[in-house]
């Protein structure tokens, strides 16, 4: 076992002895099992249950007439077809609404109404506070490997239209449930494995995926988006982080049957996918290590570490 | 490789070997007897697609296009569905469920168990390349209005239910992507209304992962109807599904 699994190993189990009882059970609409032959992957002891949620956006049919309904719509259109949309800050294939499911709406898979009210916040990846025009202009140098559009452009009112329009009766400066992804309280029984996470990778995830990570297009576009590899997020991205994608995968993961994985195949499958090459991230400056040291100093970062013989961030992918 | 053992790439390799070391003691005319009669099975290896659809394979396997239409067309109001174009892996893999019973069809079951496992290839790779026909490529019904309840299935999903839009798998338009998302695209709605039925009812179970099971228990009889007539209206590119 590598210094990598070690260190993750031991914080896990750290938070894991810092938590209390986890969260209580979810009446989130479970798909009723169809047929009793087909049990199909039950869930694990210890599965993590997502909070209801209590928020529900505003359907899409009341998005006003008028200009500042033809922003939000411009938004939600920049938000599921970002790659053409706002092609001229893209760096890659992926959209939004590829992590941010259901076009920015679906609860647990950091909805657009779950965030909107927490800012500005300070962030400490950036060390300031931020408004929420700026957090999405990280989105664009990080998660779209791109770059930042002007806070002024059309791109970021847009989406900040949309947002806002998303968290009407949202209370403001409030963690709503279901923002984010599930991660409080949420860890592997055993640490994460590479090994493992190829098996899940290869039965519930390379259908859509593909073999290698890289998705699959149709007609030059991405219908399922690629993992890893140079049309994905870059190192900087969150989605890079172990108890991040772990969380987006086991409550929204395959598409359709969130929460059929187990905790571990979650956390198997986030350490496979986050194990791969990635475009570098947009603040090296020329030394992978102190890169590391000064933004992925994380035990859920494997930027630097070394993962079967080969140290990530190293030898970027180059889109 | 000597051009003589071009046709050795039909030969398992080791009957290759045994041949070459076998040579100095059988005689000439029997390898050569050998070697047609091989050469024929070969021929048949690569099973003759084009004859069974015409006139069935002789052991039990109906002429396809009896149902499927000279073209592989189908016919839209019978409900018998489209296979030109369609990607040939996803059509092997319904012709082995059809035989194990993963996918239950009174129809297509005995044809699918009369044919060897060379001929579901040879069929599924005479099928993938067959065109679009032309008359599929303009939908025979007008499009439902943009805010139908096909539409809205079909484009944005129901994520109460955990059930995302069509389009999201199948692809922009239903169009279809790789092997495991078949187009849905100007195929038959009575076709499409028949496969999401029997995902709900359990007589279709050869889906990968279970997602259509899982959906299709979302989803009650008019929204079956409206979003198979939503895809049964959508153009179909004349050249064909770009996996």
């Amino acid at each position: 076992m590598n210094r990598a699994h070690a260190l993750i190993g031991i914080t896990l189990l750290m938070l894991a002895g810092c938590h209390g009882a986890p969260s209580p059970a979810a009446a989130t609409t479970p798909p009723a099992k169809p047929h009793a032959a087909h049990a199909g992957t039950s869930t694990a002891a210890g599965m993590h249950a997502a909070p209801t949620p209590e928020f529900v956006p505003p359907p899409e049919s009341a998005i006003p007439e008028g200009p500042f309904g033809d922003m939000v719509r411009q938004g939600r259109e920049l938000f599921v077809h970002t790659d053409v949309a706002a092609r001229p800050y893209v760096g890659n294939g992926l959209t939004c609404a590829n992590c941010h499911l259901d076009a920015g709406r679906r609860a647990n898979a950091s909805p657009m109404w779950g965030a909107w009210g927490m800012y500005p916040q300070y962030r400490r990846k950036t060390g300031s506070v931020n408004t929420f025009g700026q957090r999405i202009q990280g989105c664009f140098e990080y998660s779209m490997n791109g770059t930042a559009p002007p806070l002024d452009s059309t791109v970021v009112r847009a989406l900040e239209a949309y947002s806002y329009w998303m968290a009407k009766d949202a209370p403001s400066g409030v963690r709503l449930a279901g923002a984010g992804y599930p991660r409080a309280g949420f860890t592997p029984p055993q640490p994460p494995d590479y090994h493992r996470g190829q098996q899940v990778y290869q039965r519930k995830c390379a259908l859509c995926h593909g073999p290698d990570g890289a998705g699959q297009e149709v007609a030059g576009r991405y219908v399922f988006p690629p993992l890893w590899g140079p049309d994905s997020f870059n190192w900087g991205a969150g989605m890079h982080e172990l108890d991040k994608a772990a969380a987006f995968i086991k409550a929204n993961m395959p598409l359709s049957r969130g929460g059929s994985l187990s905790d571990q195949e979650a956390w198997d499958a986030a350490m496979f996918m986050d194990a791969h090459e990635r475009p570098q991230d947009p603040r090296y400056r020329g030394n992978l290590m102190q890169t590391r040291q000064q933004f992925h100093n994380s035990p859920m970062s494997l930027y630097g570490t070394v993962v079967n013989g080969h140290r990530l961030g190293s030898a970027p992918s180059k889109p | 490789m000597p051009a003589a053992c071009a046709p050795g790439l039909l030969f398992p390799r080791h009957m290759v070997a045994a041949v070459r070391a076998c040579r100095g003691a059988v005689t000439w005319r029997a390898l050569l007897t050998l070697g047609l009669l091989l050469g024929y099975a070969g021929g048949t290896f690569a099973a003759d697609a084009a004859a069974i659809v015409a006139t069935g394979n002789g052991r039990g396997a109906s002429p396809c296009l009896g149902c499927h239409g000279a073209d592989g067309g189908g016919e839209a109001a019978a409900g018998f569905p489209r296979l030109a174009g369609l990607n040939a892996a996803y059509l092997r893999r319904q012709l082995e469920s059809f035989a194990s019973g993963s996918r239950v069809n009174p129809i297509m079951q005995p044809t699918a168990r009369a044919l060897n496992a060379d001929e579901r290839q040879a069929l599924a790779d005479y099928y993938s390349k067959l065109p679009i026909p032309a008359g599929l490529a303009t939908p025979a019904r007008p499009m439902p209005p943009a805010d139908s309840a096909g539409a809205l299935l079909a484009r944005r999903g129901r994520w109460s239910k955990q059930i995302p839009a069509c389009e999201q798998c199948h692809g922009p338009g239903g169009v279809g992507v790789g092997a495991g998302f078949p187009p849905l695209a100007g195929q038959s709605a009575a076709y499409l209304e028949a496969q999401l039925t029997a995902w709900k009812q359990g007589s279709r179970r050869n889906d990968p992962l279970q997602l259509m099971q899982h959906i299709s228990t979302g989803l009650d009889a008019a929204d079956i109807k409206a979003v198979s007539l939503w895809f049964a209206a959508q153009p179909l590119r004349s050249h064909g599904d770009a996996p």
